[in-house]
């Protein structure tokens, strides 16, 4: 669901909304970026945005909170202090030291990988995935199996901004999980 | 500095900080005793006492940007900006960030590597905290640093003057006036750091804040040297 939804407070909302900005045709011609660096740069907006989410997680026995490398460090770790869970940064591959255990994910064009320290999730964690935006899902689901393969329960996957042309709630809807967003990205005309 | 220089000597957050650090030798390669904050963050306890000892720190300080360096500053530089009211802007590699940006290059042992931040988010004149896991050589805060010092706004005054010739063109010379100014980078914030940061150190005249040294290894043993 949406915090719009769930009776969020629109003016937090309008807020955090205004202040997320659209790069057009970045990386690439026809991807219109949602960038969140405006938002860090309003300290209430950014304080409104980990509020909404410390508010939905704190009484649900969230032990961990796995962040996506790099924008997923941003968002999570505020959480995770608030609430009182572990934060776990999910890498691109070679960049976490000591043991790993690695999760394949297909893109438009290739593959990529995401990689968790092993120990770092224990079986009977509950845990939350956290990153600023969610597109077609396949980061949240590498990210959903890494934590499963190390036998924590996933809860929920968070995100800022939703992009709802690219599916990402359907796919994750069909992996079993909830998707809880604040924002839906505005301009998609040629999004890929 | 040291947390333990300042205020802070006999704190037992300060050894649970350091306990919590995990120490993963040979990488990225060999001869380089990793210190790991991953198992920082799995402590609730010592995490937040990392913040709060940052937080406590620089709350009175009048700091209106904490700059995090991609990627272990994105994780202690946002919960320390979100605590003291403060911008949070990232310093990122090459091609990450949108939109337009500033660049500055910095040596490593092989070759070289570039920060870049976004033209806009710090003002001039800005106080301005930059925040890192870990320092060692420096490189790269010190490349943090000058990239906030650099041409972040350019003032443009312009003068006109306009000439009519003989056979009534006119031509109009525009006169612009550019001043570079920059931020103040008050302090560089780390977890760890290496000895040398000592007593009144700094980094291109910028002083540093430590929380811990470098462990030398999990088993107490001496390693060899070289800290990441």
């Amino acid at each position: 669901m949406s915090a719009g939804e769930n009776g969020g407070s629109g003016g937090c909302i309008n807020g955090i909304k205004s202040a997320l900005r659209v790069i057009p045709n970045f990386p690439k011609p026809g991807i219109m970026f949602q960038d969140i660096t405006t938002l860090l740069l309003d300290p209430k907006a950014f304080k409104d945005t980990i509020d909404l989410f410390v508010e939905r997680y704190k009484d649900k026995d969230i032990s961990v909170i796995v962040g996506i490398e790099a924008r997923g460090f941003i968002f999570g770790p505020p959480i995770a202090l608030a609430i009182g869970a572990k934060f776990v940064p999910l890498r691109k591959p070679k960049k976490l030291p000591g043991e790993v255990i690695s999760e394949k994910y297909i893109l438009e064009y290739g593959s990529d990988c995401l990689e968790m320290h092993v120990g770092a999730v224990e079986s009977g964690d509950r845990a939350l995935v956290v990153d600023d935006l969610v597109a077609t899902g396949g980061t949240l689901c590498a990210a959903m199996n890494l934590l499963e393969r190390a036998g924590a329960e996933v809860v929920e996957c968070a995100c800022v901004i939703e992009v709802p042309d690219l599916k990402g709630r359907e796919r994750l809807r069909s992996h079993g999980k909830p998707l809880y967003v604040l924002v839906e990205s505005q301009f998609e005309p040629n999004s890929q | 500095m040291f947390a333990e220089e300042n205020g802070l000597h006999g704190d037992p957050r300060i050894k649970a900080i350091s306990d919590a650090i995990r120490v993963v030798p040979h990488f990225p390669k060999p001869g380089i005793m990793f210190q790991d904050i991953t198992t920082l963050l799995l402590d609730q306890k010592a995490f937040k006492y990392t913040v709060d000892i940052f937080v406590d720190r620089y709350k009175e300080k009048k700091i209106s940007v904490v700059a995090g360096v991609e990627a272990r500053g994105f994780i202690f530089g946002p919960p320390i900006a979100l605590a003291i009211g403060a911008k949070f802007v990232p310093l990122r590699k090459p091609r990450k960030l949108p939109g337009e940006v500033i660049s500055e290059a910095y040596v490593l042992e092989y070759g070289t590597d570039c920060l870049e931040m976004h033209v806009g988010a710090v003002q001039a004149g800005e106080s301005v905290l930059i925040v890192d896991d870990l320092v060692a050589t420096g490189g790269t805060l010190s490349a943090a640093i000058r990239l906030l010092g650099k041409e972040l706004e350019v003032h443009c005054s312009s003068s006109s003057t306009i000439i009519l010739d003989q056979i009534n063109n006119i031509y109009i010379f525009e006169h612009v006036f550019l001043e570079r100014v920059g931020a103040d980078v008050v302090e560089c914030a780390c977890v760890i750091g290496l000895p040398q940061v000592k007593g009144n150190w700094t980094l291109n005249g910028v002083p540093l804040y430590v929380l811990v040294e470098p462990r030398l290894n999990d088993l107490g043993h001496f390693g060899d040297g070289g800290f990441v």
